[in-house]
Order: C-alpha cells, then structure tokens, then sequence
C-alpha cells in the first residue's frame, strides 16, 4: 500500500506542476509578458496550494475515497484547463485573466490537498520522519521530471491543450488505479467507479479531438466565418467570409478583402497594362487568387496569360470554389489562361518564352526566400524574358509604413537597367501601398483606360505618379543577394509599425 | 520504496511522457569513398607491369589538383599544347572534386573562394575568364557575378542552444571580452594595410609576395596560440574563433599553427569576408582550369617512376583502368602531386628534398554529405545560412549545396559537414579507419545537437575521407628553409603543389601551377604574358 501511493505522488506532483507550467505557458502566449505571466501564475498557484494544505484538516471520513475524488476532480479541472482558457480568450467571452487565475485557484487548491491526504492515509504504516522525508522527495522530483519534459518533449509536441488534457489523464488514472488497489478497504463503490470511468472518457475523448477543437478556436480567432481552412504543402490557407465580405489570409496575414480588392488589383495591372497597347504576352507571377488575371483579361488584345503560383491548391481552390469564381469572375478557367504552379525563379531560370507584360505580385519580402524575388539577380533573370517594348509592374509593399523599403526596390529595378515609374494608390485593407512599372523605355501614363474600371480612370492617375513628402524618395542602396538588405530593413520598418 | 523501483516508477513516467516520439531508425544509407588510396599505397610496394609503351610530349605534369591544372590552364593559353596531365584518381580536380545526385551537386573537399586579393593575379585573371570577375581583373575591389557571390545569409553560429548571426561568438559574452574582439579585429586590420619599404605586404597571398622583414617571418618559429597569449589576449570566444579559422583553413589547431600562418588568414584579404561560392564548392573553379587542358588529361594514371635525365625526363606511369603501364618521355615535368610522395617515386630524390619531406605533416579530413528530405530547423535565432557552425564540437559545422540555388520554396537538399583531424596526422590515423556507419552515426550525433530531426531528414549520408588533405603550417615550415629547393626547381623540373608553399589554398596551388608553367615556358623558349 505504501510504494503505489508513493508511485501516485509522483504523478501527483507532476501533474500538479504540469497544469501550473501550462497556465503560465498559455497566459504567455496569449497575453503576452511571459515573466509578469509566469510570475503571476506561479504565485497565485503556490498560495493556492496553501489554502488547500490548511483546508486539508477539514476532510474526514474515509481518506482514500476523498483522496480518489480530488484526483478526479483534479484531472477533469487541470486537464480541460487549458482548452477552457483558449476557447474563453478567442469566444472573448468573460474577463479572461478572472478565469484564469479562478481557474489557478481552484486546481492550486486541489493539488495542495493532495500531498497532505496522502501524508496522513500512510502515517498509520510509516514513521513520521521517513513519510515526511519520501513523500517530499517524490513529490520535488515529480516536480523536476515535468519541469525538464514540459519545454523540451510536450510542448513543442503535444501543444498545451493535449499535454494538460494528457496529464488529466494521468491524474484520473491514478484514481481509478487507487479505486482497484484498495477495493479491499474501499469496497464496491459504484458512484466512484462510474465517476472514475466518466472522467477518463471525457479526457480520452478530448485528447483524440483536440485538433478539431485548436481550429474551432482558430474560428474565433478570426471573428469571422471560416468557409475554407487548409495547410497545403507551402502555407495555411484560410478564406473567411462576415455578411458580403470575403478575406483569403495566408499564413494568418490578410491578402486581400472583396470589399477593396478591386483598388489594389485595378492599380496593380491597369496603369501599366492601358499604356501596353501591343501587349499580346502576359506573364504573372503569384497572385494565384486570379484577381490580376481578371483584370489583365479585360484587354482583348492580350492573347495568351501565363501564370506562376508556386501552391497549387490556391490556383485549384480559385479556380473551383463557386464563392471565390465568382470574386475572380472565373478567370482561372480562362482559353487564354496556362496555369503552371512552379517556384518562379527556377521556371524563369529554363523557360524560353518572352513576354509583352509581366505582373509580380509575390508576398512581401519578410523572410530571406522572399527577398530573393526582389533582388538584382531576380530582376536581371526576368529581364531577359521581357520583349524590347515590354513592361513590369512590382508590388513593393507600402510606401508610407516601409518607406525605405519601397525605394529600396525601385534601386534594385534600376540598378539591373529599368527605367522606373513607381506609384501608390490607397487599398483600406492594407492601407497606402506601392506598385513600381519598369521598362527599358521610359513610362507615359495613358490618356485613356479602355476596358470598364471603378477605381483607376485617367484623370486620377497622375496624382498616384506624384509622392507626397512623407512618401517621396530616400536614398537606398539596391537588395543583392549577397547581402539582402532589403530584408533587414523592411524587418526593422514594419516591426516598428506593429509594435504597440 | 528501494531505489530500484524507483528509477523504475521514474523512467515509465518518462516513458509515458516521451510517448508518440518513435525508436531511432537505422542508419540512412551511403557510400564510404576517399582518394584513391588503393592505388597511391601500391606506391610503396611497387609491383607494376613494365610499360609496354612509349609517348613522346614536351611537358608532362603529375597530379591533377588545382596546381597540376593551373600548370595545363598557363601552358594551354601561352599556346603550348604538347602536354599531357596524368591524374591518379577517375577524374582531376583534387581537393575541389564535387558529387552530384537527384537533388543537387555538392563539394567533396574545397567549397569556397575567398574573394582574392590584388596579388592573386592569377586566381582572378581565371575569375575574370570565366565571367565571374566583372571588368579590370586588376581593380581594388572588382565587381563579381552574383550567382557565384554567397547569397545572405552567410554563416551564424549555435552556441547555448541558440544560433547567432556571425561566427564571433558574442551570445552571453562580457563586453569586456568583446572589446578584445575588437582590438584583435584593429590589429589584424593594421597587419592588412602594413607594407614593407619594398611595398609588399606584411602578409600576401600567394605568400611568396609576402615582406620577407625578419620580425615578421619570426612569427612562424611560434604558435598562433601563443602569439595571442604574448600580445595579451584572454577572451576564450577570440580564441575560439582564432582555433576554428586555423582547423577551417589549414586542419591545425591554434596551439599547432605557425602564428604566421595564423595572422596570415586574417590579414592577406580585403575582402571584408565574402567568398564566391556554388553547389559543387570548388568544383566550377576546378572545371574551369580543366577546360584549357581538354583532351590532354590521363584520368586513371599513376606516376610510379621518375628518372631525371639530362635532357629528358623518363616517367613510367601505370595505367589502372588498363591494367598496363606507359613511358612517358618529357623535355621538362611539372610535379603538381603531394610532395611526401617524391621518395616513393622519384630514382634519385635529392637528400635535402627527402629531408624537407621528412618534416612535413599532413592534416586527414572527412567530408560527409548528407541528403535530407527537408532543411534542417531553427529552433531559436537566425535562419539557416551557407555556413553554418557548432561552437561546442570538434567538426567544423556544414555548409548548405543549395544555398546558392535561385529558388525560393523549400524542398530537399543536400548539406556538407566537415571534420579536420587536427589531433592526428596521416599514418597515425585511428578515426580515419572507422567504417561509414561510424562516421555517419557521428555525424548524426554532432548534428542532432541543433537539429534533433537530423536522423529522420537524412535519406543519405555519403562520407568522403582525406588522408593527405592539407600540408600542415606547423612552426617553422613557412619560413624555416625547408621549402626553399621546391621554390626554385630545377633542370626540367618545377614543382606546383600548394604543399610547395605550405599552405593548402586554391590561390597558393593556382600561383604554384602557374609559376611552373611560366618558368617552363621560359626554358622552352616560348613567348607569354605573365600572369603573376
């Protein structure tokens, strides 16, 4: 009897410390400030452990029932602890912190009535200096093994909600495996059993669902209506749609809204496109939403439309999805379309064919592989599939918030030989963003748009050619792959826009 | 409760915890291959056919690494054509040979070029034919192609579980300390700019252009560690980096390197560190010399006798793929092979050349490339670079073959690791004679550290080993005299290995190569514009 109760205070205290690491970890990752998170937590546990300790004089009767209760109860608490928490923080529904220190609370208040039970259900076999002596030293190296195992092995694999739902279970396992080893003391206790085995259900059950759970929570994150949620090979793509608008988000960052779409898109393609008069090739790379294909589509001249999107999922999704056909006008399903789903640098890198346009419109350059796509070797490769007369048009983040990231890439366009036309127009979603137009020839804006539009009309367009003061050029050096500076500094110009 | 219970009870509590995380899998597979050492160790027991034929040339050269190669590139553009290369191995090219598979070309041995100084003229006249140095090859700072320039980032270092930008180790280190970082910094920059009355550099590469002042050449009777110890420096991070920059370069810990040596890689370069590099390493640069020697190179040939003659050489090579030996008859022989070689080889090998042999040490190396399905993840710091390094280990980290690669998805891709055998020399090699499985649990061991997904990502794990890698800049090599007689040559002899400079760099090989065919051409009476 003494060595399995022994046994429980290990798993005891690892659980104890289990829930204790998860909250903090959880209060970290959702609130931020993880040393006031942690601090918090870890004290606001400890006291509780104490009212649980003083509190522990007051339980009487059979101490190996109420001992098996607490762990139920203990599992059930601690193990959905932090799917609770999620859930509560994205439904924002209730002051979260309340629930979470309440929740603290009563799990601290719990754990600190284990080791005192178990103290006083082995002094009638132990003398007191060897119970004091093994039941702390089970219960601090319980402690140690979750504290190292927490970090290393369950959170980066098991993610919180299923390591607090796993240590759940151990505690439920530990009544139920208490419930057999004293039947002789306890004898047939059919509530207990029933509560016992309801428990190790409800926990069971979640764990093997708690993958569903994490993107229900994910839903609410958006607040919005996920209508189509998928991790392809190279990103997580989410389409969401509240009343009649329609987002596409990539890795959790916003491509575009239906509702201004049409701004960015109108002036991604149209400026350049209407001065292009003999533009008959037509060359995209990403946008595999078919947004700028629309556009392009607009101008019969234009024979043929190549487009390059690396993640063939998002050219099947827009080109399939009713919803999204009917945001694209169909375009991916165009007789003039050749969809080819490539890494565009090594397409360009083989392919013979030249071209009268060229859209690129790939994600902004966050990461060192992006900033490839907006380096002199890029611009110089595509260069060489650009006819004579022909034209690019760059997406080139915004003007305003990543200032010297824009007339970083237009120094990069023109270090390779372009005459550049850079302009800006305001799209809400994003807010002021920068396309630049590059050619061998210098650019005349169009006397006229001649295919239907709602935002870009000529008249307008000179004011998009024109930089107020807080946009207009700096001196920038151009991004070569040998150094990428492009990246560092749009790092450091957009970190400052989103720091709080 | 005994302790045998529980550790019992613990370890199905860690048992129970580590659950889901699967047994490791057996070892990836892999080929184990190295120099031909079958063929060279024949060398010490001859036992070959008599040549049973006899070709005629002008110019023969042994041994087809960068010097042997560099002696074709000079002789080819100066419009001599009658040589021949005779290459021991199945294809030339020596340290700077590449592998290839499905997912990408990686280097074997040399993998980068720093970008040469003004006095490499040879090294970037070549740059310069293959496009890669942009305009005047003479310039102070020529402009380079950047597909062959490497890509940012270029090199971090993991060091307390996190991987840092640069190889200084800086993550938790007093300022104190730092500041030696940069008084060491200031005082290789003042060695860099430092000329002699004659306006040669303190430190120049190729090291023959080197000021001969004699307090400067008093630097290689000393070790690099203990010319850091008497300039008063303590900061164990500059020690650090000053130990890998010696095992990277020359295979040699600090406490073993000549301290010219050692001041000699931090001082002869402007470069402000770049390098050119590609996926195969240095196998384009190798390429590149061959290519001048078209038609002319013997792969597969062994040079097992050479007979000096008044006015010809007799050279008696044995043909492995043939199972035949030949006799080659030169008016003058360029020996571009390793130089501890010579006894083996030569009939009569003069004495002071044998004794200059005797005391020279050679650095093994083993080189293992590792295919994985996947990049290697960062758990905490900088993105994956080229150059990648372990402070704690005692390889020399990996380089990525795709790096250089002009894509931006990820995919599979092939990484390169290094490990100079500092503490062991060639003949004495215990770790150079475990098998491939060995190594490549070794290899998976040092990697895990960063990356604990290693075992899984590698589909393969080819390990290639150098017994004779590097000539090693003990004290006393550079400057001591023993290279003096190789320096100069002889009659209807030159040597052209970077062992006859002592330090095995592609542009002391190339200068070596092209220095030989230069002298050559002046004994044939042929006409050339110096590349030197």
């Amino acid at each position: 009897m003494q060595r399995p109760l022994l046994v429980s205070v290990f798993i005891v205290a690892s659980c104890g410390l289990a829930y204790e690491l998860i909250a903090g970890a959880l209060a970290s990752y959702l609130l931020g400030d993880s040393v006031m998170q942690f601090s918090t937590v870890i004290g606001v546990y400890l006291f509780a452990m104490g009212i649980g300790s003083w509190l522990s004089k007051h339980v009487v009767g059979n101490l190996l029932v109420r001992f098996i209760q607490i762990e139920l109860l203990v599992g059930l608490l601690g193990g959905l602890s932090a799917g609770l928490l999620f859930l509560l923080f994205t439904l924002h529904a209730g002051p979260f912190r309340f629930a979470l220190y309440g929740l603290v609370l009563l799990i601290g208040i719990l754990v600190g009535l284990e080791i005192p039970l178990i103290m006083r259900i082995l002094k009638r076999e132990v003398a007191f200096k060897d119970l004091v002596a093994q039941v702390l030293t089970f219960d601090y190296i319980g402690a140690l093994a979750v504290s190292v195992l927490f970090p290393l092995l369950l959170a980066p694999h098991l993610g919180l909600v299923r390591s607090a739902l796993l240590f759940g279970l151990l505690n439920a396992l530990v009544a139920a495996w208490a419930l057999w080893l004293f039947r002789a003391q306890i004898g047939t206790m059919a509530v207990l059993r029933a509560q016992c085995g309801a428990v190790i259900a409800l926990l069971a059950t979640g764990f093997g669902f708690a993958g569903q759970f994490v993107s229900l929570a994910e839903a609410n994150l958006y607040n919005e209506d996920i209508v189509h949620a998928e991790s392809s090979a190279y990103q997580r793509i989410v389409v969401t749609r509240w009343r009649d608008e329609t987002r596409l988000y990539l890795n959790h960052n916003l491509q575009f809204s239906s509702r201004d779409e049409y701004r960015y898109h109108e002036a991604l393609v149209h400026p350049g496109l209407a001065a292009s008069p003999g533009a008959r090739r037509v060359l995209v790379l990403g946008g595999g939403d078919g947004m700028a294909v629309r556009e392009i589509l607009k101008y019969p001249q234009v024979e043929s439309i190549t487009l390059i999107d690396l993640d063939p999922r998002m050219t099947e999704l827009f080109a399939q999805s009713p919803l999204l056909r009917e945001l694209n006008g169909g375009a991916l399903g165009s007789a003039k379309l050749t969809i080819v789903n490539a890494d565009a640098l090594q397409w360009l890198e083989q392919t013979p064919q030249m071209f009268d346009f060229v859209v690129a419109d790939f994600p902004d350059p966050s990461n060192h592989s992006l900033g490839k796509l907006y380096s002199t070797a890029f611009y110089r490769l595509l260069k060489q599939h650009v006819a004579e007369t022909g034209r690019i048009v760059v997406q080139a983040t915004s003007p305003l918030y990543a200032r010297e990231s824009f007339w970083t890439v237009v120094a990069t366009l023109e270090a390779v030989g372009w005459q550049t036309a850079p302009y800006h127009a305001l799209v809400p979603s994003f807010g002021e963003w920068g396309f630049i137009l590059a050619g061998r020839r210098e650019y005349k804006p169009p006397a006229t748009i001649p295919v239907p539009t709602r935002f870009i009309t000529p008249d307008a367009l000179p004011a998009l050619f024109h930089f107020p003061i807080d946009m207009a050029r700096i001196a920038a050096e151009p991004n070569r792959l040998d150094n990428q500076n492009l990246v560092r500094v749009f790092e450091r110009e957009w970190g400052r826009v989103q720091a709080p | 409760m005994r302790r045998r219970e529980f550790l019992a009870a613990t370890s199905a509590a860690a048992a129970l915890a580590a659950c889901g995380s699967k047994a490791a899998p057996p070892l990836p597979p892999g080929t184990f291959s190295g120099a031909n050492d079958v063929l060279g160790h024949r060398l010490r027991k001859p036992d070959f056919p008599a040549p049973t034929e006899t070709r005629r040339v002008t110019v023969a050269i042994v041994g087809g690494g960068i010097g042997g190669l560099s002696a074709a590139w000079k002789l080819a553009r100066a419009g001599c054509d009658d040589f021949l290369l005779l290459e021991m191995d199945s294809e030339a090219g020596g340290n700077s040979r590449a592998g290839r598979n499905e997912v990408s070309a990686h280097p074997l041995g040399a993998h980068y070029l720093p970008l040469p100084p003004r006095e490499a003229r040879a090294t970037r006249q070549l740059l310069a034919e293959l496009g890669v140095l942009q305009g005047d090859p003479d310039a102070a700072h020529p402009a380079y192609d950047e597909k062959y320039l490497c890509h940012a980032p270029q090199e971090r270092l993991y060091t307390n579980g996190y991987w840092q930008d640069g190889l200084w180790p800086t993550l938790g280190v007093p300022s104190a300390e730092r500041a030696q970082y940069v008084r060491f910094q200031e005082h290789v920059a003042e060695l860099r700019r430092r000329r002699d009355p004659a306006g040669r550099r303190a430190f120049a590469l190729p090291l023959a252009l080197s000021s001969r002042d004699p307090k400067l050449l008093a630097l290689d009777r000393i070790t690099m560690r203990d010319w850091l110890l008497g300039a008063g420096y303590t900061a164990p991070g500059l020690f650090w980096l000053v130990d890998y920059a010696c095992r990277d370069d020359y295979g040699t810990a600090a406490a073993q390197t000549s301290a010219w040596a050692g001041l000699h890689y931090f001082a002869c370069r402007d470069g402000e560190g770049q390098v050119l590099t590609a996926p195969e390493g240095n196998a384009w640069l190798a390429r590149g010399l061959a290519r001048a020697a078209a038609g002319r190179v013997q792969p597969n040939a062994l040079a097992f006798r050479i007979e000096q003659g008044r006015k010809e050489n007799v050279c008696d090579v044995y043909l492995a793929a043939e199972n035949r030996s030949i006799r080659v008859v030169c008016r003058e022989l360029v020996w571009a092979a390793p130089l501890f070689l010579i006894p083996h080889v030569f009939v009569a090998p003069r004495p002071r050349w044998l004794a200059a042999i005797r005391s020279a040490e050679y650095a093994p190396w083993v080189v293992a490339n590792l295919t994985l399905s996947a990049a290697p993840q960062t758990r905490a710091g900088q993105p994956l670079a080229w150059d990648n390094v372990l402070h704690d280990s005692a390889a020399l980290g990996y380089v990525v073959a795709t790096h250089q690669q002009l894509r931006y998805a990820p995919g599979p891709t092939v990484i390169t690791w290094y490990r100079a055998l500092h503490e062991e020399t060639a003949g004495r090699q215990h770790q150079l004679l475990r098998d491939r499985d060995a190594w490549a649990a070794e290899v998976l061991a040092d990697l895990a550290r960063p990356h604990p997904e290693i075992r899984e990502l590698a589909t393969r794990i080819d390990i290639h080993r150098h017994a004779h890698a590097m000539i090693r800049p003990l004290p006393g090599r550079l400057w001591g005299g023993t290279r003096r007689d190789f320096e100069r040559g002889g009659a209807g002899i030159q040597f052209a290995h970077a062992d006859v400079s002592g330090l095995s760099l592609f542009e002391e090989a190339n200068y070596r190569g092209v220095l030989a065919a230069e002298r050559t051409l002046t004994r044939l009476g042929v006409s050339f514009a110096s590349s030197l």
